[in-house]
């Protein structure tokens, strides 16, 4: 099966995807504010402070938007067409993007709680999808 | 910068599914075609104003067309977010001196290339390029399988479905609009009528957003020369003033997760209210708009955005036929639009805009005196209002 394209971790970034490889899922909390941010960034976007700390998410989270992926897509994840992806709101706050498992694409409803899981798809990289329940 | 500039040559290629010339040879010809309406040569032009997904890049385009005075050159971000901003900088370049005549181009040819194809092809679209490692900011949704426009605006078609009641039926009178001006526009792609029942049994690429959702994806190219409104009294088009810009965006706006994370509507409320303070005049003196339609719900946000409706009432204002030509209340994208013209990422919409004010629109309002053009907005965004 041809590998999605994967992430290149960063010195921005490398603590989430460390995280997600302990299955873990990691984002910034500002020293300064208290503000969480999500996708990782050197300074606080409210504050503009630069000292932040990371904390792991308690992976509970609501479906804030989603989409149902008809062709075309990359051949990578021609396979699972169609598919639903999504972007969710953690419980701290941040949205992310991600597949939403464990639910036919039509049921997905706004809010659906969704806890992270994780896909070991190479022995670097782990990639957190979304599953109902 | 009120009415210091003009566009005073609007030229394009053919619009083609495939064109037999290079993205290069496009950018030749829709400049010569721009210049020649201008009545203007090479000699005169002394700027130029581009944006940043063009292969055609401003150095590389001062030697493509042999340009021997270049003073002012400027290059822009965020593609379709960014074509109301070339004109804009053109328009400000010459309001402030540093060039007198200037040029902006959109030159494209990626119909020959397949919507996912091999990587690093000239003119192939933004995805085709990602690399098998992402450091970029893609690396927060392609890796999960959000790895097209299409499927980016489907997740901000839905949630604008959620907040505001938006249905199938709003999109599909975006999209039937544009179809039906462009049933009398020669240059438009696709000119066969439209129903809204043909609209919702085309098929899915990313729900809610159907194939009839979706823009076209063409090759052709649109060129614009600008210069200053004393110049343009003399020159032989009727001279489309430049009345007004500006530009909006905020610190969460452009990538998936940041888009609900921030305070949108108030940036873009924010770029609006600099518009229209800058050309004295309001929404209610708009003849026609040419709103960015990348995807049917766009039209919708651009509505909202830069005023015409309240925040969530594009699906509402379209309703009735508002923005069709010859009776609703506010004429958008009498050309077809990218929907069913032609997609030269918005300057078919510049191009389409001055013919308005030179009364040369195959879908003419009559007397129009002010036209509306926006840009994405989906993205950090940007419009125009232009005045005969």
């Amino acid at each position: 099966m041809t590998l999605p394209p994967l992430p290149l971790p960063g010195p921005d970034t490398a603590e989430f995807w460390a995280g997600c490889r302990r299955h873990e899922l990691r984002i910034q909390r500002c020293d300064g504010c208290g503000t969480p941010r999500f996708p990782p960034r050197p300074a606080c976007p409210r504050c503009a402070g630069l000292a932040a700390t990371w904390v792991t998410c308690s992976g509970r989270a609501g479906v804030y938007t989603w989409t149902v992926v008809h062709e075309p897509t990359l051949p990578a994840f021609r396979h699972l067409v169609p598919y639903a992806v999504g972007l969710v709101q953690l419980e701290e706050g941040v949205f992310m993007v991600g597949q939403i498992r464990g639910v036919a694409p039509d049921a997905i409803r706004v809010g659906l709680r969704v806890r992270v899981e994780f896909d070991d798809v190479t022995s670097e990289i782990a990639l957190p999808h979304w599953r109902a329940g | 910068m009120k009415r210091r500039a003009a566009i005073v040559g609007i030229g394009q290629t053919p619009f083609a599914k495939q064109l037999p010339w290079s993205e290069t040879e496009v950018a030749c010809r829709a400049v010569a075609a721009a210049l020649d309406d201008a009545g203007l040569g090479r000699d005169d032009v002394d700027g130029l104003s581009l944006y940043d997904i063009e292969s055609t890049g401003v150095a590389e385009a001062v030697a493509l067309l042999g340009l021997e005075r270049v003073r002012f050159f400027a290059t822009h971000s965020h593609g379709g977010g960014a074509y109301c901003a070339v004109v804009q900088s053109a328009a400000a370049a010459i309001a402030a001196g540093h060039a007198t005549t200037v040029l902006c181009f959109r030159a494209r040819n990626r119909g020959r290339r397949s919507s996912f194809g091999p990587g690093h092809v000239q003119g192939g679209r933004p995805w085709e390029k990602i690399e098998p490692r992402i450091a970029s900011h893609y690396q927060w949704q392609v890796p999960f399988g959000v790895v097209s426009p299409a499927q980016e605006m489907a997740l901000i078609a839905r949630r604008h479905m959620l907040d505001h009641g938006t249905t199938e039926d709003h999109l599909g009178e975006v999209a039937c609009a544009a179809r039906n001006h462009a049933t009398r526009n020669p240059a438009a792609l696709m000119r066969a009528p439209m129903t809204l029942a043909e609209h919702h049994a085309s098929r899915w690429v990313a729900e809610p957003l159907r194939l009839l959702d979706c823009c076209l994806e063409t090759d052709g190219g649109c060129a614009l020369v600008l210069t200053t409104a004393e110049r343009a009294r003399d020159l032989r088009r009727r001279p489309v003033h430049v009345l007004a810009s500006a530009q909006a965006t905020g610190p969460a706006h452009h990538h998936p997760p940041d888009w609900f994370a921030g305070d949108r509507r108030s940036w873009v409320a924010g770029g609006a209210a600099r518009l229209w303070g800058r050309a004295g005049v309001d929404p209610g003196d708009v003849d026609a708009a040419m709103l960015y339609d990348h995807f049917t719900p766009m039209v919708l946000l651009a509505l909202e955005d830069w005023g015409f409706c309240p925040p969530g009432a594009g699906g509402p204002f379209v309703e009735g036929g508002a923005i069709r030509w010859p009776d609703g209340r506010l004429p958008v994208n009498t050309h077809g639009g990218q929907l069913s013209e032609a997609f030269i990422h918005g300057f078919n919409n510049l191009t389409e805009a001055v013919r308005q004010l030179r009364g040369d629109s195959t879908c003419q309002v009559p007397d129009a005196e002010v036209v509306f053009v926006a840009a994405a907005a989906s993205d950090p965004s940007g419009a125009l209002l232009l005045a005969r």
